[in-house]
């Protein structure tokens, strides 16, 4: 449902994203890793469009994000890094404000905002700005304004950092209970959550894909007997220049 | 169409969360007001109209107009809420359209309250209210130039003291190309220059609509003038929107 084809972005002579393909089908939940700078948060700013890339293509649902992004963006749910969203805004003026945008409107939309305000616990503080809201129910805010209207294709850049481990625990339980109707993406640097939610991996190094397969897979490359996690020392000997070549 | 609704409500709404709305309000009917009393000599004057408020509207719209469009760009940029706002299904052309059309509807609430001096004229006599209508018109068409150039300016940068600064200083150029002071100091036989100066300037224009004479031209160059911003205004985001 996600099809990225040889995906690349330069800034002047600086090239953040150097020729990425890969494609996502409905099911998977896959989980984006690398070191900061490596083009994650990049790609995915192409993926839903807000980055023009310099060179490549993006299909979402096999539309053309570039030649038709408004039906494109109607697929996509995209929570960006640090969930932004209007300061002086409740969430629930918030909510119904992006769902008039996805065309929803009077009783449906209430109710599905109603819905997804409870989807993410976010009830309790509807009505309050969301400038004042702690770290957490931004991120749920921005979270559920993703997935208002159910797209098929959810994209999330960092969903759960600076969450408590109570929070993350959640999101993660969300994720995963969308998983199966939906093409999901996300981004993280937390190891342990790739293990927790993510059907597949992808490590960008300096804009290029370094590894591509399984939690298992990748956990399986660790050399035995080393004290430290598995992922860990394989996220380290994928992403550090001298091992990338080999 | 939907969208821009939307954004037009959210928009217009922004203004109201915060105190940027009622301070406006507050300062721009109490200037209006004290301009046009006193400064403007409404009662000495003896004159049933509002020429004196029409003189000082341009100025009052100079400083507090910029004020109203700096937020309206800067402000997504600052908040990161700009990549929210352009992966939502919303093209560029209905943002800035719904956005503009927020602050142009603002400054028209603004322009309303100002009735009580329409009222005050025809209380104590006979004003032409022809000439006051039109007066009006062109107050409101002025005011959607500034804020389309303050929009514009805005989709520049993510501060809004330099989006403030900035407007001020295109919109003060704008007016003062047809400022008669500056116009006067053109040498007489560069009468060419002054043409082009009254041509391109905003009170030349306004003040012919404000006398009562609402000519198509001048109608016309306001509407040029917003659709031009605007056109740039969109131009810049597609540009740089992740800047």
């Amino acid at each position: 449902m996600i099809e990225i084809k040889n995906l690349s972005k330069r800034f002047g002579s600086f090239v953040a994203v150097d020729d990425v393909s890969f494609q996502v089908g409905r099911g998977e939940v896959l989980g984006f890793l690398g070191p900061n700078g490596a083009g994650k948060s990049t790609t995915m700013k192409m993926a839903t469009g807000f980055l023009a890339p310099s060179s490549g293509e993006v299909r979402i649902c096999g539309l053309d994000m570039l030649g038709d992004p408004m039906r494109a963006k109607e697929k996509i749910g995209y929570v960006p890094e640090g969930a932004p969203a209007y300061p002086d805004m409740t969430p629930q003026e918030f909510l119904e404000f992006v769902g008039s945008v996805r065309g929803l409107a009077g009783d449906a939309k209430r109710a599905r905002v109603e819905e997804v305000m409870k989807l993410v616990h976010l009830e309790s503080h509807r009505h309050r700005p969301i400038e004042k809201l702690s770290k957490g129910f931004k991120r749920r805010v921005g979270l559920a304004q993703a997935i208002l209207h159910d797209p098929e294709v959810l994209i999330m850049d960092e969903p759960t950092d600076g969450l408590d481990p109570n929070q993350k625990h959640e999101v993660r339980k969300l994720i995963k209970s969308m998983a199966p109707n939906k093409a999901i993406v996300l981004s993280t640097h937390i190891l342990e959550e790739v293990k927790a939610v993510c059907t597949r991996v992808i490590i960008v190094n300096r804009g290029k894909i370094v590894f591509d397969g399984t939690p298992a897979d990748f956990e399986a490359r660790a050399p035995r007997g080393t004290s430290e996690p598995a992922m860990d020392v394989v996220f380290r000997s994928l992403t550090t220049s001298d091992a990338a070549k080999a | 169409m939907r969208n821009v609704t939307a954004i037009l409500r959210r928009e217009l709404a922004g203004y109201f969360f915060t105190p940027v709305a009622y301070v406006f309000l507050v300062i721009f009917l109490w200037l209006a007001g004290w301009f046009t009393l006193f400064l403007g000599q409404l009662y000495e004057r003896r004159q049933a109209d509002l020429e004196p408020f029409f003189t000082f509207v341009p100025w009052l719209y100079l400083f507090l107009l910029p004020a109203i469009a700096m937020r309206l760009w800067s402000e997504e940029r600052r908040n990161g809420t700009i990549e929210l706002l352009m992966t939502l299904p919303v093209s560029i052309g209905q943002a800035v359209t719904g956005k503009f059309l927020a602050a142009w509807l603002f400054a028209g609430c603004a322009l309303v309250l100002t009735l009580p001096l329409v009222i005050t004229v025809n209380y104590l006599g006979d004003p032409d209210n022809g000439v006051i209508l039109a007066g009006y018109l062109g107050a409101f068409l002025m005011a959607g130039g500034y804020l389309a150039i303050g929009a514009c300016i805005s989709s520049v940068t993510k501060n809004q003291v330099i989006a403030f600064v900035l407007a001020v200083v295109a919109c003060l150029l704008l007016m003062l190309a047809g400022f008669k002071p500056v116009m006067d100091l053109v040498p007489e036989r560069w009468a060419i220059v002054t043409e082009a100066l009254a041509a391109i300037g905003l009170l030349t224009h306004f003040e012919s609509i404000s006398k009562g004479v609402v000519d198509l031209r001048d109608v016309l160059y306001f509407l040029t003038l917003i659709a031009f911003c605007l056109f740039a205004n969109a131009v810049i985001l597609e540009q740089k929107k992740a800047d």
